[in-house]
């Protein structure tokens, strides 16, 4: 499966030269660019692992993208993503938030149901890869 | 003023209801009313009866207005515009003191302002075009339930608009084929399906079964995909002890939204905001039934009115028109009601209807609904038309698919992100825009079909609601 996530998840994977563009958008609207990543699918999983600070003060886009890359190669079997926070009155949040490296192989998720009265059902979503310890759940071959 | 009191009937507009000189206070609430007299009677008259009779005055002269501060409870109707290229009709600037109304009630704000007066003899017709909500009575509501920044950060979902579709049939369907269209929307991409507005619970599928089979499908969706998802599971019904039950069980389930409807009425709709704000879950508001008294530009209230009603009401959703699709919309109305939506300190803008300036002190802003006849082949229009904070709901579009529902709803997410990249990058995708579907529908087959279905379906027909106190630009 493919995990669909993020702004971009619907085509194909972005080029470096594709992820500076979207870079530049978010430098030129003053939003401060981020790099996460995480081993853990989960939607529900919110706080992925912050590859620094964002980065408030650079204005280059090739700077950003140098750090994605330096994420990129420290993590070669995780989900990467760059996210920009726009901090403007009213906003506050992440304004745009997209994949840029994805393991090989997503095995997907279990959905467990557990009977309740009434014929309702309790479900729980368990990422297959859970079951092993944080660096050991993907092959660290990269996308 | 012995006149004044005199037993008797007089003008309103001698009662005091028509002061040119009156200077508007920061805390009134100023209402904007397109009249149109009877013959013979003077646009000031006409003014004044309507704010007379939207305040404190009857028909007649009553002595016991003497046991009050009148003239402070009097609403005044401080100028009178003609209408250009309509000689039958004015619009009329009232002030409110902010000591009319109750504190957090819209029913009796609308009581107040639209109660009585919209039958009155005096007035061949009569419409409430804007009103202007102090911060000092806007504070007094709970406002949405979550409001845009909170839902998307609920939603992890970021920097493009949300897609959802309605399910089709929007009657007949049992509960289990009726969830089949819910998890085969979702898997394919959408963020939301939805309960149409008159799905509540007939013979042919009740309610409990309906929640139970949509939440099968959107739990089956969401471990197809890694995202949340979301169906709007309309809570509408006959009491509100009923609309609370079904909302409580969609909570229990797990679903991260519920839905109602306008016609449950504005103290329903508010203690569903209070109950959604209670127990996390987003509030949808299908607005059914309010063409029948906002789409006449000469009588009625505009949709903008109600917007702001709704989103100090407290819900999270509101259906706000598609400019492209097959409902009322010119593009400047539109973007009007979606300005009141979202904005915080929006600026009077005649060419979009807004009459007042409206500060929303923070008030966090409802995510606009467009629906109704679109389909991805229009995804650069709606873009540029309604920007991101928005659900695009594609029912027909989806479902309606030749590949089936998933295709139909991965052909949507691909053309929305297909756009939403081309925007990014600088392009003009309002401009490239059948360019960018087209290269986007190379590498994806749901795509292509979609665009070769619908690709050419338009809706061009006049609207009936288009402002007209300014001249204005034609529609892109």
């Amino acid at each position: 499966m493919r995990v669909t996530q993020g702004t971009f998840s619907f085509l194909p994977d972005l080029t470096d030269d594709e992820i500076r563009l979207q870079i530049q958008y978010c430098l030129d609207h003053g939003w401060a660019v981020s790099v996460e990543l995480t081993d853990d699918p989960h939607p529900r999983n919110t706080y992925w692992e912050m590859w620094g600070l964002p980065m408030f003060d650079l204005p280059d886009a090739a700077g950003v993208l140098a750090e994605v890359k330096a994420c990129r190669d420290a993590y070669p079997g995780r989900y990467v993503r760059v996210m920009a926070y726009d901090s403007s009155l009213g906003r506050q949040t992440v304004a745009l938030s997209f994949i840029v490296q994805r393991p090989v192989e997503e095995p997907g998720f279990r959905l467990e149901r557990e009977e309740g009265p009434g014929r309702r059902q309790h479900y729980a979503l368990h990422p297959y890869v859970m079951a092993r310890p944080t660096g050991e759940r993907y092959p660290a071959n990269g996308s | 003023m012995a006149d004044r009191w005199s037993a008797g009937v007089i003008p309103y507009a001698e009662m005091g209801y028509w002061n040119p000189d009156y200077e508007p206070k920061p805390t009134d609430v100023l209402a904007a009313f397109r009249v149109t007299p009877q013959p013979g009677v003077p646009p000031e008259e006409a003014g004044a009866a309507v704010a007379g009779e939207s305040s404190t005055a009857t028909w007649t002269v009553v002595w016991t207005d003497r046991l009050t501060a009148n003239t402070h409870y009097q609403a005044k109707c401080y100028r009178v515009d003609p209408v250009p290229g309509n000689p039958d009709q004015y619009i009329a600037l009232i002030a409110y003191d902010l000591d009319l109304f109750e504190e957090g009630s819209i029913a009796n704000l609308t009581s107040s302002i639209i109660g009585n007066v919209f039958g009155f003899k005096a007035l061949r017709a009569l419409r409430l075009e804007d009103l202007r909500i102090p911060p000092h009575y806007t504070k007094t509501f709970q406002g949405p339930a979550h409001g845009i920044v909170t839902e998307r950060e609920h939603l992890d979902k970021y920097g493009r608009p949300l897609l959802g579709a309605t399910v089709k049939p929007k009657l007949g369907l049992s509960a289990r084929n009726y969830g089949r269209v819910v998890y085969e929307a979702l898997r394919g991409g959408l963020d939301f399906t939805k309960d149409d507005e008159n799905i509540n619970s007939q013979p042919f599928m009740r309610w409990r079964d309906r929640w139970l089979f949509c939440m099968e499908a959107v739990n089956r969706a969401m471990a197809e995909t890694g995202e949340v998802k979301g169906h709007y599971l309309n809570c509408t019904a006959g009491t509100m002890e009923q609309m609370y039950e079904r909302a409580e069980l969609a909570r229990e389930l797990g679903s991260v939204i519920v839905m109602i409807d306008l016609t449950v009425g504005y103290t329903a709709i508010q203690s569903m905001a209070a109950w959604a704000r209670r127990n996390g879950v987003i509030l949808h508001l299908h607005r059914a039934g309010h063409g029948t008294f906002t789409r006449q530009k000469s009588h009625g209230v505009s949709f903008r009115v109600l917007a702001k009603w709704m989103r100090l009401a407290g819900v999270d959703h509101l259906h706000a028109g598609t400019v492209v699709g097959k409902l009322e919309g010119d593009p400047n109305t539109v973007a009007g009601f979606y300005d009141t939506l979202r904005g915080d300190k929006v600026d009077a803008d005649p060419v979009k209807g807004l009459y007042f300036e409206q500060d929303w002190a923070s008030m966090p802003g409802v995510m606009p609904v467009a629906s109704g006849g679109i389909h991805a082949g229009q995804m650069h229009q709606l873009l540029h038309h309604l920007g991101e904070d928005c659900v695009l709901q594609f029912g027909g579009g989806t479902i309606g698919h030749p590949m089936g529902i998933a295709a139909g709803a991965t052909a949507n997410r691909v053309a929305l992100e297909a756009m939403i990249k081309a925007r990014n990058e600088g392009r003009d995708y309002l401009v490239e825009g059948q360019d960018i579907l087209k290269a986007a529908a190379r590498r994806s087959r749901e795509l292509d079909m979609a665009l070769s279905t619908w690709g050419d379906v338009t809706f061009n027909y006049e609207s009936t609601d288009v402002p007209d106190v300014v001249e204005t630009p034609t529609a892109v």
